[in-house]
């Protein structure tokens, strides 16, 4: 039996923001190119519960968008790994602090 | 009962993504944000949404931080020193996201009552109910044809083309990925 529950759609929105919120200061705070992937990621997810929450008053279209939230999540993390991968090949860290050219 | 679920999975979400944010080995970080995408996969079902939260555990648990994973042990990174940035990026990252949490804290009184009184205000915004079904029509078309089949009705049919984009994008990745990252082409 699918569950229906307007009243937690306000909280869910706010643990969302929050969790929105902290993968923002992640991506600010840290120098580790791992770990402002993860804080994107964190971010993509805190979309994804805002979609499903909203999509709890306007309909299905809502969770069919996060689909899509997760097949871009993952072509962005294969096309960023590969970019953090490249960059390990030339400066063999993955500090940002080092990748401060545009040439190769 | 829903209710009290909801704020364990909340809390245990919050606290395992700022344990990620703030841990200095990668792996350790990854593993702080699978538990966050688990209680985050807890909620999506407490909100009716049972096969989003499938697919948060098979596809972002299972597959993509796998993939950080694998790409974490392939590396090989030492962690010695820590790369948390000076002063100045804490100063940035505090205010920018507190201002940011500050602006969204609003949302916690979201309800469906309140929207409709203000899209009654603002008429000339576009009216939700002509786009989208309603709340109850959710429930009910769940109920008829099972989580599964109530998500893929309309992803199959007013958002096929959103869909197959999302397969060519799928694909320019796939490339994208193999061409940045192979030695020699």
């Amino acid at each position: 039996m699918p569950v229906f529950a307007p009243g937690l759609v306000g909280p869910a929105l706010l643990v969302s923001a929050v969790l929105f919120c902290i993968g923002v200061a992640g991506v600010l705070l840290r120098r580790n190119a791992i770990i402002v992937f993860l804080c994107i990621e964190l971010m993509l997810n805190a979309v994804n519960l805002t979609f499903v929450a909203v999509g709890q008053l306007y309909g299905m279209s809502g969770q069919v968008i996060v689909f899509f939230v997760m097949s871009v999540a993952a072509a962005e993390a294969a096309v960023g790994l590969a970019i953090v991968l490249s960059v390990f090949r030339h400066r063999a860290t993955v500090d940002l602090k080092h990748a401060n050219l545009l040439q190769g | 009962m829903t209710h009290a679920v909801f704020v364990f999975f909340a809390v245990v979400a919050v606290a395992s993504a700022l344990l990620c944010v703030t841990q200095r080995n990668p792996v350790a970080a990854i593993m702080w944000l699978i538990v966050t995408m688990l209680s985050l996969a807890g909620i999506f079902v407490l909100l009716g949404a049972e096969f989003a939260g499938a697919m948060q555990v098979l596809v972002y648990a299972g597959a993509i931080l796998v993939l950080f994973m694998f790409f974490v042990m392939l590396l090989q990174l030492r962690h010695h020193d820590s790369d948390i940035r000076g002063k100045l990026g804490w100063v940035l990252a505090l205010g920018v996201a507190g201002a940011l949490l500050m602006q969204l804290a609003a949302l916690k009184g979201y309800t469906p009552g309140r929207v409709a009184e203000e899209i009654s205000r603002a008429p000339e915004m576009a009216n939700p109910a002509l786009i989208l079904p309603q709340a109850a029509e959710v429930a009910r078309s769940a109920a008829a044809r099972g989580a599964v089949g109530a998500v893929a009705e309309p992803m199959f049919t007013r958002w096929l083309v959103p869909f197959e984009l999302t397969s060519v994008l799928l694909l320019a990745a796939i490339v994208g990925a193999v061409v940045l990252a192979k030695r020699r082409l």
